[in-house]
């Protein structure tokens, strides 16, 4: 069922593929232009950092305001801690990433290109660094390579824009987006490292070859990463459409009894593992109906595991990587994350847990970046999936369950 | 058409609660001291108490802002 496309070429063991061997491989980037952006729109490729939104709407809304002075900024900061397809991708393939980048840049007519990477991703900065020093002198000029500091909040992309204006990798208010005005006040292009890559392919082949890569009427291929407890975890590239369990399969099964799957990251949410095998991973179909792959990560929850101490644990992150900016996402956070450490330690207020509930709500929507909103959609979904348990562990003062 | 909208920049509002005793038809505060503000646009008849509670915010974090009703623009990515 594997469906390749990223990773067509040699095996992973080979490390990262040369200029000469992607050439040979591939052929020479083709040109970036308005009708490469209504290829994409065709193509259905929804971008990969998290929000699935569509790839050629994006481009499109640069390309429109560009008058030849927009940036781009690939976006390899991948701040996600359950992911690693990002760094894995750039490891592997950077000059499918160079590419895609350097095809934004055409097509929206830019004229910086930042590449914008995890300086904790080591081994993914080395690659893109010597795959850049391979590139032809002219290509090399069009490029700047950036660390991006490792923080949750990073990758966001007012963050980025931020960081590359002012040295602050923390989000800005909206509007203007930055669509609008971003970089030096131009118009920028803020893209996952994924899906440049992905349209470096679809200027190659087409839409409708993309098209064809996914089942059941999903476009193309996804990274994801998978973790927890599986035989295998790791980065894998599956046809869109595909289902939980065809994924877990391939991540060599499940070790031990499931009890819930959480997909998507700290940003996406729980589900419980009996409903969770049937899913079907496409990154717009979900989008569609209220739900999210976000960045690709499947992480399987073990059944010896206790849900809320996991939860708990989660939640603890995403509000100290609050960027301490916005009073609801700073304060919120912590009480919210307070209040569930209280509860996974069975060391409970009575108000705790109906303040999760007014919190969760109190809190949404009143950041400047949709950070506190990730983090509370993630604790909604604990508080959906692991009800029975939150119940017993709120009222179970100095009681350790289990 | 244009109509007229509370705008809050939440990186720069530091909790003065200022707005909220102004405005207390249209701003509420959280449980940590932060204005919530109801969605919507301002009738005229609340424009005089929008724009104290604007005047009124030590950082300028509010504003008054015209919005056209129109197609939302793209959404910030999330951090991957």
């Amino acid at each position: 069922m594997t469906t390749l496309s990223l990773f067509s070429g040699p095996p992973p063991a080979a490390g990262a593929e040369s200029f000469r061997d992607h050439t040979q491989r591939l052929g020479h980037r083709p040109r970036g232009d308005r009708a490469l952006i209504d290829t994409l729109d065709r193509s259905g490729l929804v971008g990969r950092g998290g929000a699935s939104f569509p790839v050629g709407v994006k481009w499109r809304s640069v390309q429109s305001r560009s008058r030849g002075a927009a940036v781009v900024i690939a976006n390899g900061a991948e701040g996600e801690p359950l992911s690693r397809k990002d760094r894995t991708l750039m490891a592997l393939r950077p000059h499918l990433v160079i590419d895609g980048a350097l095809l934004a840049a055409d097509a929206v007519r830019a004229s910086r290109t930042l590449l914008y990477i995890g300086e904790a991703h080591g081994a993914a900065a080395a690659a893109i660094s010597r795959a850049l020093a391979e590139r032809p002198p002219a290509e090399l000029a069009r490029l700047t390579l950036l660390g991006a500091p490792p923080s949750y909040v990073a990758g966001e992309e007012t963050a980025a824009v931020n960081f590359v204006n002012s040295g602050v990798a923390a989000p800005l208010a909206t509007p203007p987006r930055p669509f609008e005005r971003g970089v030096d006040g131009r118009p920028t292009l803020v893209q996952n490292v994924e899906s440049l890559a992905h349209a470096a392919l679809i200027a190659r082949y087409g839409d409708a070859w993309f098209q064809s890569l996914g089942r059941h009427h999903a476009a193309g291929t996804i990274l994801l990463t998978v973790s927890g407890a599986v035989a295998k975890p790791g980065v894998i590239e599956v046809a869109s459409g595909c289902s939980v369990d065809e994924v877990l399969a391939l991540a060599g099964g499940v070790s031990g009894k499931a009890r819930a799957v959480l997909l998507g990251g700290y940003f996406g949410g729980w589900i419980r593992a009996d409903q969770a095998g049937s899913m079907v991973l496409d990154p717009s179909g979900l989008r569609a109906a209220g739900g999210s792959l976000g960045c690709g990560v499947v992480s399987v929850l073990d059944e010896t595991a206790d849900p809320l101490d996991v939860s708990a644990r989660i939640l603890q992150h995403l509000a100290n990587e609050s960027a301490a900016q916005c009073g609801p996402c700073f304060f919120g956070l912590r009480s919210l994350s307070a209040a569930t450490t209280r509860i996974a330690a069975r060391q409970a207020d009575n108000g705790d847990l109906p303040q999760l509930h007014r919190w969760t709500a109190m809190v949404k929507g009143r950041g400047a970046c949709r950070h506190p909103d990730g983090a509370v959609a993630f604790l909604q979904s604990a508080l959906n999936v692991f009800e029975p348990e939150f119940v017993a562990a709120a009222g179970a003062r100095g009681r350790r369950a289990s | 058409m244009a109509q007229t909208e509370l705008w809050i920049d939440r990186t720069k509002c530091d909790g003065s609660r200022l707005c909220a005793e102004l405005f207390p038809e249209r701003i509420s505060l959280d449980d940590w001291g932060y204005p919530i503000i109801a969605p919507g646009p301002i009738p005229g008849s609340l424009m005089p108490h929008a724009q104290k509670a604007v005047d009124s915010c030590p950082v300028l974090a509010l504003a008054l802002r015209r919005v056209e009703r129109r197609p939302p623009p793209p959404p910030a990515a999330k951090p991957s």
